[in-house]
């Protein structure tokens, strides 16, 4: 009787829970491997890993524009940023030994702690709450589009203008620092431009 | 599905980030750990909107949100980490110790700025002592 007219157990065998299950612990183990290898590069490329994975938890969310955008901006843009980061900053190819600081335990610890209080108050919060993913599509470009456009436009374009600041900011930042000194008449008299050239 | 699923995923990843941020030494390493903070609340964020079906759907357009800001605070971010590069040789994130309130001296002639002149250095210095008079 309360199988057929009850909620749905904890551990219900649809596919969708299966594939979250696994596709959820391969992210969450190139999640791991990110924070802890020794190699730079690796940690970056395992982000990929990571990264991708939750694109698919988005897809089986069924919020399907919010998976594209992060393939396209977290995987396509964040992560090569993050590469010509490393190696504009001369990080080493081979194993670091110190890649890791030395209060690692404490880290550890906190981490750990956090995990089972958050794993602890979560689950005994939502233990009986379940997501209905049979009905019309949340997340199709055509709803995030109109749900985007209708109600989000003012924090859109705050959001287009704050890319800006953080564009022009990003170049001043990064720039070479602009040297004052001008080249003398003696200079410019000695190697005089050629016909053509950008005077 | 059941919401424990993506919430208990969504925990640990923030987790996961929080243990990079704080056993990390290079500071991309300590970004890379940003992000993974910032996509667990991502993932968060469109499991709730998919729960409540919110008419407006404000939990993926705040997802869209988040990860523009992702975006620009990357760029920042890797900016600051190559000026600090430049100028100090190294972006590992426990020799940069200019602002600690430590009594002893750390090892500063090992990460004094490469650009820097001497009068700037000589008030550096003479700071620190005049506030233990003080």
């Amino acid at each position: 009787m309360s199988l057929a007219a009850g909620p749905p157990g904890f551990l219900s065998p649809a596919g969708v829970e299966i594939a979250f299950l696994l596709v959820g612990i391969a992210t969450l183990a190139a999640a791991l491997v990110t924070v802890t290898t020794k190699q730079l590069v690796h940690a970056a490329l395992w982000l990929v890993v990571t990264l991708g994975g939750l694109a698919i938890e988005y897809l089986l969310l069924t919020a399907e524009f919010i998976a594209w955008v992060q393939v396209l901006i977290y995987v396509g843009s964040v992560v090569v940023l993050l590469l010509f980061g490393l190696m504009l900053t001369k990080a080493p190819i081979g194993r670091s030994p110190d890649a890791d600081s030395g209060n690692r335990w404490a880290a550890l610890t906190v981490a750990i702690a956090a995990a089972a209080t958050l794993v602890w108050v979560v689950v005994d919060a939502f233990r009986s709450t379940w997501i209905d993913l049979s009905g019309a599509v949340q997340g199709s470009t055509k709803v995030t589009g109109a749900s985007l456009f209708r109600n989000w436009v003012l924090p859109f374009e705050a959001l287009s203008v704050l890319l800006l600041a953080a564009l022009v900011g990003a170049i001043v930042l990064a720039r070479p620092p602009v040297t004052r000194h001008r080249p003398s008449k003696d200079a410019l008299r000695a190697t005089p431009p050629r016909h053509g050239a950008r005077s | 599905m059941h919401l424990a699923y993506p919430a208990v995923l969504a925990v640990l990843l923030f987790c996961v980030g929080l243990y990079g941020v704080l056993v990390r030494r290079n500071a991309i390493l300590v970004l890379i750990s940003v992000e993974l903070m910032l996509n667990a609340v991502n993932l968060n964020l469109v499991a709730f909107d998919v729960w409540l079906r919110d008419t407006l759907h404000a939990g993926q357009a705040l997802t869209l949100f988040t990860i523009t800001i992702a975006a620009a605070e990357i760029g920042i971010g890797l900016a600051i980490v190559l000026l600090v590069h430049r100028n100090r040789g190294t972006s590992d994130v426990d020799k940069l110790t200019d602002l600690a309130e430590t009594g002893t001296e750390p090892d500063s002639a090992s990460i004094a700025p490469t650009t820097d002149n001497t009068a700037e250095t000589a008030a550096d210095q003479a700071l620190p002592a005049g506030g233990q008079t003080a």
